[in-house]
């Protein structure tokens, strides 16, 4: 093994692959390694169930952020069907491994690639729109998947939903909260690899290329339809793979959670996050995740104080004004999001003593 | 055939009153370029003050109208200064989610002081507006909907297109830096733009208390009916807002009568994207000319 190299005393890049490395030093190897071996190894084992919940969450939305993170911040096709696609996911995984019987993993691969289809389809639109119209398709694709998942009865159940068989992987019963875990971030982190190195690569070039400037881009040679079209149906894969994910969580799913308000969330997320960066879309899946579970325990405690018993007062509308609230400060005060936070954290302990 | 008229009228008066909801909406976007998620909560917003006015201070019903107008003028104001203006300059998709943000902030305010339930108007619509031909009727909320309606367009049009300030907004919205090389007062402009549209949704979200009763989730839901018609008139196109409400308000309405309530929800949004596919800008919005 190489020496590692935590603080190069000069610039000694030599070849075009050591510019474009993921890690400039060896701090982010070391920490990437170190991190994993806590994440799979410590976690599962420290946490209670509710904590090994909220976590498991917390890496579904991820995965599903980072494919919107794709479509939005890394080719500027603002897109707001995303919780849409998230339950074209679910229900096609439900699908598949109901009536189709497929085994656990090929159900949620299937499920992302139907997702991918349909987002292509929906992308179709973005061949002849622009920004604002595009974004109000894309809506129009919410909303018509919506109606679609809850009336076609034949296929999806309608309102009373579907039940999906235990998740079962290679023999073993993966479907309690810990195993699960392994499941979720070990494809996380299979996913988040496929990303980073995607937008590296000569598509994550066009796809930045499109969004700064399509008709230089087109000027270039860069066949943007099909690049954008590719753009929606990776994102969409990221989409249904995570909702194939949350159905088998989640064992019964209904057509009730995938509203327009569920694609506001990952919006939120890469928003506050911080758009066109893999690590914002994680930070911004994390925090919503949290803000979400914070409120809801807050408004239950503050419920339970002996204060309100009283009063026939509900708190649960004051949970949605204070997310809300929160959109709102952090678009005025930090819009770059979270990923412009930590990368000033790191810059200042990198650039001490001068990190002013 | 009375069927089909009653539906016909119903169509038509929905259509307008979305024509006038789109109408702020228009006219946010013509002077500052901005997509108003909020545009539902504004409506609800001046519809719950004037209930408030008529029901608890019970003062006189005029008073109580002009009160909202200026309450929701100073509530346009408010927003434009503290939310919009810190986020002068930066990506569009800021300033979407902002006002998205904005609209769960009010949505849920309003909840927790009023909760869900439907509240009425205190009558007072002289019984006379009604008319009834034959086997029709219609109610008198739905024909002050017209009338307003038709006033409150008819006047925005000569506003835009003949006043000063109306040609001052729209030399805003069609190039800031130039307006302000030619000493517009831009910052009049946006918190005059977004007074004037906090007052057209009052007005709408009030006519729509009268026809179906106050609710904050059926107010807010009519703002996100609002984009449909808005993208098929095209965005910057008051002319267009008007065609477009009527049309989406005769589809709801004709399909939710002859084959079923839930299709007749997603049916604006399929003919919205079949016919952008046609004519990407709406019907009469301006075409983006790029150049290179």
């Amino acid at each position: 093994m190489r020496r590692l190299i935590f603080r190069p005393c000069g610039n000694f890049k030599e070849r075009y692959e050591q510019e474009i490395a993921i890690f400039g030093t060896d701090f982010g190897r070391v920490w990437v390694w170190i991190g994993l071996a806590l994440l799979l190894g410590v976690v599962p084992f420290i946490s209670s169930p509710y904590v090994l919940y909220v976590i498991n969450n917390i890496g579904i939305a991820a995965i599903a952020a980072i494919g919107l993170n794709i479509l939005i911040g890394y080719t500027g096709q603002i897109s707001l069907g995303h919780g849409a696609f998230f339950g074209v996911g679910a229900y096609a995984a439900a699908i598949l491994a109901t009536k189709v019987g497929f085994p656990f993993w090929l159900a949620v691969l299937a499920a992302g690639l139907v997702t991918a289809m349909a987002g292509m389809v929906f992308g179709i639109p973005s061949v002849r729109l622009k920004h604002l119209y595009l974004c109000i398709a894309t809506l129009a694709g919410q909303f018509i998947i919506e109606y679609v998942l809850m009336n076609w009865k034949g296929l999806t159940g309608g309102p009373e939903g579907m039940v999906l068989p235990t998740a079962t992987l290679f023999g073993f019963d993966v479907s309690s909260d810990r195993s699960f875990f392994w499941v979720v971030f070990v494809s996380f982190a299979i996913m988040c690899w496929v990303a980073v190195n995607l937008v590296r690569s000569r598509y994550g070039r066009a796809f930045i290329a499109i969004r700064d400037n399509y008709l230089a881009a087109e000027g270039m040679g860069i066949p943007i339809f099909q690049y954008k079209l590719l753009s929606f149906g990776i994102s969409s894969f990221y989409a249904g793979f995570a909702g194939g994910l949350w159905a088998y969580y989640t064992i019964s799913i209904t057509p009730e959670p995938f509203t327009i308000f569920l694609s506001i969330q990952y919006i939120a997320m890469i928003i506050i996050g911080g758009l066109g960066s893999i690590s914002g879309a994680v930070f911004g899946a994390i925090f919503i995740t949290m803000l979400n579970e914070i409120l809801s325990s807050a408004t239950e405690y503050i419920m339970n104080l002996e204060v309100f018993a009283g009063g026939a007062l509900t708190l649960a509308p004051l949970r949605e004004f204070v997310f809300g609230l929160t959109i709102v400060l952090f678009l005025i005060f930090e819009p770059r999001g979270l990923a412009e936070v930590w990368r000033i954290i790191r810059s200042n302990f990198r650039l001490w003593p001068f990190s002013y | 055939m009375e069927f089909f008229i009653q539906i016909l009228v119903n169509g038509l008066s929905i259509g307008f009153l979305y024509a006038l909801a789109a109408l702020g909406f228009v006219m946010i976007f013509k002077s500052s370029s901005v997509l108003n998620f909020a545009h539902g909560e504004l409506l609800a917003i001046g519809a719950f003050f004037f209930l408030i006015l008529a029901t608890s201070a019970k003062l006189p019903i005029v008073v109580c109208f002009v009160l909202t107008l200026v309450g929701c003028f100073a509530l346009g104001f408010i927003i434009e200064r503290f939310f919009l203006r810190p986020l002068i300059g930066e990506a569009l998709i800021e300033v979407i989610m902002l006002t998205v943000g904005l609209s769960v902030m009010f949505k849920g305010l309003m909840l927790f002081a009023f909760g869900g339930n439907f509240f009425k108007y205190p009558s007072f619509l002289p019984e006379a507006l009604a008319i009834d031909w034959g086997m029709i009727h219609v109610p008198s909320a739905y024909v002050s909907s017209f009338i307003i309606g038709l006033l409150c367009l008819g006047v925005f049009g000569v506003f835009f297109k003949y006043s000063s300030q109306g040609i001052y907004m729209r030399s805003v919205a069609d190039h800031q830096t130039a307006a302000l090389s030619l000493g517009v007062h831009v910052r009049r402009v946006l918190a005059l733009s977004w007074a004037i549209a906090a007052v057209v949704a009052a007005m709408s979200g009030i006519v729509l208390g009268f026809m179906h009763g106050v609710n904050v989730h059926e107010l807010s839901a009519v703002g996100l009916k609002v984009f449909p018609v808005v993208i098929l008139g095209g965005l910057d196109s008051i002319g267009g807002a008007i065609v477009g409400g009527i049309i989406i308000g005769l589809l709801e309405t004709f399909t939710g009568g002859y084959i079923s309530g839930s299709l007749g929800e997603v049916i604006p949004y399929i003919i919205l994207v079949i016919i952008l596919m046609i004519k990407p800008y709406g019907l009469f919005g301006s075409v983006e000319i790029e150049r290179v």
